[in-house]
């Protein structure tokens, strides 16, 4: 089990660091094999960093992230190697997350090197294969190819098979179906959770409502570093208590209702964060806590 | 206003040759009309959208009319389309709220635009003022710089000046893609309400987020590989699509309240086609499961009732729609 | 008609990058005639030692002789009857010498420098931006001059270290710059949950991203070592022990052989020293165009 406690990041900013930026808040939640946890929240919520605190990619200023009871962040080398065969990510920008200058193939090449030193080419490239097709990806399309050569989705794609070429147990997306088109978003969705029903623990940050609540077993929803609402995804979606998660339900665009013509939510001018401590959770039902305030 | 669009072809001109962004567009926006123009990367709807204005320029123009009120727009040729810049025809273009000057204050930009276009500032400054104050800004914001305005603030910025003169069409290209969903849904109203108080009269809005334009939009045209898929009311491409593009993909959406459990998506395999050398017949063979011998010939745009397809099984099969099933997957 | 719907676009042959730099850069007019340029110096920098019939500080030729084929002194001689030819091919190699010595030393504190300001950034970005202005703002001159007083002997080799260790700061600082923007790109994170170290993923994901750009700086430092090297010995900081070009320069002019109208003297080694660092910012130039697709012409 993943599980985040009490976790706040605190950025320093400005000349020489003296400004601080807070991006997420007391946050507290489990992550558990064989569900999909939706991180939803909007810009400057702190979803990404969340995601990236979790991959050890920087550390937390406050409280701890442990891993089947390990503090991850007592990992040095070896230790965060093998953290890494279990926690894996996907980011954004499928564009971005190649080096442009080199195949594809680099990729996994990479991972062989520094976690299979010892299999051979034969056994490598049948297991390449297999994860290939675990995630409906034909190998002939797909390797020896470069970046600029596949499509967004093969992209992503290729990254999900790269993260089960370890046998890793969580795996953080983060917003990894943004920047796909409409009709290959569904499938790599779908791949995700057909994922959890292998057994796989993902944590799926997003900002699209309708995604989260499509794949997700349970539900955390962020705002400005703190967690203001959290459950059961239907609890959540169904019986959303928090007036945030209320205004964020009203604002999805649906298909077959308009829009309630009620006021807008944006407040007129930026304001900075007012918040000095997070609200506490509480708890409005089984599976089901709410910030109070 | 009206604006007349007949068969446009744009092309773009690269090292291996033409690239059919445009290969044919031919409608209407009538006055009053928001117009939502929806497909996926690659489609041509930026480049329909563009090429109204004639903002890039890389584009080639290769055929075909734009009538807006009765005048032609020499869209082929960059200095004859400037006079009907911003005056008639106005755009908000994709990444326009990244793309403020961060060196200038809003108030001095917008000053320096109108001189720009031949509009005299003071003559629109109280005219500003109001609109800053209807879509929710402060009067301060004429002396924030860029970087002091969150996302929603600029959009909104944007659209104000896109629209400070009155255009006849506004075309507003992918403004809500990169907003959160709140402040997309209070840019989207404010479409709306733009039309609706007559700051502009017709709307060309263009995006992938069908959803969205479910909620401002008239009409919806859907594009494909560069032609025009479907046209139609927005409740008839939601409710019932007739080309087998649109119903795959209006099928795709997940929306709140549906879960993987109880009912799973599917997409659409495969890519569209290249367009350095697109297939001949229909764009949409490969991946449409309806093709059948007779879409090796391209379909005509068939129009009916206001509503439009360009596809042999649609406009064949009025009464029953054939099931997408059968064929699918 | 058939009707088997016809396939998508057959997947693109992937074009190699380097084959099509290559492509580009054979047609590249500036590259081709800065690269011939510096080669056809280069190859008399080589030979040309071979064909000097005497030594490059040896007197005994006629005084103030003008060019002549007459006991090989094709350049002329000096006027202390040294000939101008062996000096000049002798100082034609020393300038590559120490181009590529000083070049070479600059580039790679440089990148080590900009590499791991840009990379780790924070505490250890400041340090090493203060470090680089620091170094930058030393007054080269003074300092050279300070040098020169302790050392009885000064080489070649002293020279391009010393060109090397100063001349690195706006390389350092342009290096830097890039290393923030491709660090910020997501296949760096990749690359560290694959496991991998700091210094392997500078060396191998972020160094080939900017191989052009490194490759650029290197001619530039190295046409710029030799712009300094030559200004150094122009005002009498040069290698004690042997000519240069910039030396020849020095010595024409305390001789007042403009004044006595012994061209031969000056000529050679100024054409030569602009013909080189020249034709190497021509050959930069072309080689941008060349990695920047956005700069070649259609």
């Amino acid at each position: 089990m993943l599980s985040l406690d009490h976790v706040s990041k605190t950025y320093h900013v400005g000349a020489f660091g003296r400004g601080r930026l807070t991006a997420v808040r007391d946050v507290s939640f489990e992550l558990r094999p064989g569900e999909v946890l939706s991180l939803i929240g909007e810009s400057g919520s702190g979803k990404s960093t969340i995601g990236r605190l979790i991959l050890r990619l920087m550390a937390p200023s406050v409280g701890s992230i442990t891993y089947e009871d390990v503090d991850i962040a007592d990992f040095g080398g070896r230790a965060l190697k093998e953290y890494y065969r279990h926690v894996q990510g996907v980011f954004q920008d499928p564009f971005s997350s190649y080096n442009p200058i080199f195949k594809v193939d680099r990729v996994f090449g990479m991972l062989r090197a520094e976690f299979f030193p010892r299999v051979g080419s034969e056994e490598w490239r049948a297991r390449l294969e297999a994860a290939l097709e675990s995630v409906s990806l034909n190998p002939e399309d797909v390797l020896h190819k470069f970046p600029h050569q596949l499509s967004g989705g093969q992209l992503q794609r290729l990254l999900v098979a790269r993260a089960l070429l370890l046998e890793i147990r969580y795996l953080v997306a983060d917003e990894i179906i943004s920047m796909l088109d409409a009709s290959t978003r569904i499938d790599v969705l779908n791949l995700l959770a057909d994922l959890k029903g292998r057994g796989l623990g993902v944590l799926f940050i997003t900002h699209d409502l309708s995604l989260g609540n499509y794949i997700s077993d349970r539900t955390v929803i962020l705002r400005h570093g703190c967690i203001v609402e959290m459950g059961e995804t239907g609890k959540v979606f169904g019986d959303a208590r928090h007036p945030y998660t209320q205004d964020l339900l009203a604002s999805v665009p649906l298909l077959h209702e308009k829009w309630a013509s009620n006021g807008d939510a944006e407040p007129a001018t930026r304001r900075s964060h007012e918040l000095v401590e997070a609200p506490p959770l509480v708890p409005v039902e089984d599976g089901h806590l709410v910030a109070a305030g | 206003m009206s604006l007349h669009v007949d068969d446009l072809r744009v092309y773009y001109r690269t090292l291996a040759g033409d690239v059919k962004a445009l290969d044919g567009a031919t409608f209407d926006v009538a006055d009053g009309e928001i117009m939502g123009l929806a497909g996926e990367s690659g489609c041509g709807k930026s480049t329909l959208g563009k090429s109204l204005i004639r903002l890039d320029g890389r584009m080639r123009y290769a055929g075909g009319h734009v009538v807006l009120d009765g005048k032609e727009l020499p869209i082929w040729d960059d200095e004859a389309m400037n006079p009907f810049r911003f005056h008639n025809v106005s755009i908000v273009p994709q990444y326009a709220m990244s793309a403020l000057n961060p060196t200038r204050k809003i108030g001095r930009m917008i000053g320096e635009l109108l001189r720009a276009r031949g509009a005299d500032p003071r003559t629109v400054e109280s005219e500003l003022a109001r609109r800053l104050d209807l879509v929710g800004l402060e009067q301060g914001v004429l002396g924030l710089y860029p970087i002091e305005l969150s996302g929603g603030m600029k959009q909104r910025v944007v659209m104000v000046i896109s629209t400070l003169l009155d255009p006849s069409l506004l075309i507003a290209d992918e403004i809500t893609s990169a907003l959160d969903v709140s402040t997309q849904k209070a840019v989207a109203r404010m479409l709306v309400e733009f039309r609706d108080r007559g700051f502009v009269k017709s709307m060309i809005v263009i995006t992938h987020d069908i959803a969205v334009l479910y909620q401002v939009a008239d009409t919806i045209l859907v594009m494909y590989a560069g032609k025009l898929a479907e046209k139609a009311s927005a409740e008839e491409i939601v409710s019932s699509p007739k080309h087998p593009y649109t119903r795959l993909l209006v099928s795709s959406l997940p929306e709140v309240g549906v879960r993987y459990e109880e009912k799973e998506l599917h997409g659409i395999p495969g890519r569209p086609p290249s367009l350095l050398t697109p297939p001949t017949g229909c764009r949409f063979r490969d991946r449409c499961p309806l093709a059948t011998a007779r879409c090796a010939q391209e379909p005509p745009w068939v129009e009916e009732n206001g509503r439009g397809v360009a596809c042999w099984e649609a406009a064949s099969s009025q009464a029953a729609r054939p099931s997408l099933v059968a064929g699918a997957r | 008609m058939s009707a088997v719907a016809a396939p998508a676009a057959a997947p693109a042959k992937p074009v190699g990058a380097v084959r099509e730099s290559l492509y580009f850069a054979l047609r590249n007019r500036k590259l081709v005639f800065g690269a011939s340029v510096t080669g056809a110096m280069l190859l008399f920098a080589i030979f040309g030692p071979l064909f000097a019939r005497h030594g490059p500080l040896a007197y005994g030729g006629d005084l103030s002789l003008a060019p002549t084929r007459h006991g090989g002194y094709w350049f002329g001689t000096t006027l202390q009857g040294q000939d101008v030819f062996a000096q000049f091919v002798t100082g034609l190699r020393l300038a590559f010498i120490v181009g590529a010595l000083g070049g070479g030393i600059a580039s790679a504190i440089a990148m080590v420098v900009g590499f791991t300001a840009g990379y780790r950034g924070g505490i250890v970005d400041e340090v090493l931006n203060m470090l680089t202005n620091v170094v930058l703002v030393i007054p080269t001159f003074a300092l050279l001059l300070v040098i020169a007083a302790y050392l009885s002997v000064r080489g070649i080799l002293t020279e391009a270290v010393f060109i090397g260790l100063t001349s690195w700061p706006w390389a350092a600082r342009a290096l830097r710059a890039q290393t923030f923007s491709l660090v910020s790109r997501d296949f760096v994170d990749l690359a560290r949950l694959s496991g991998r170290s700091s210094w392997q993923i500078i060396f191998k994901e972020i160094a080939p991203n900017m191989s052009s750009y490194l490759f650029m700086m290197f001619i530039l430092l190295f046409g710029g070592a030799i712009l300094i090297a030559a200004t150094l010995d122009f005002i009498g900081l040069g290698p004690s022990n042997t000519i240069s070009l910039g030396m020849m320069m020095q010595l024409s002019v305390q001789n007042a052989a403009l004044q006595l109208h012994l061209w031969w003297w000056f000529l050679p080694p100024g054409l030569a020293l602009m013909t080189i660092v020249g034709s190497l910012y021509v050959m930069n130039v072309g080689l941008d165009e060349v990695f920047n697709p956005k700069l070649r012409e259609m």
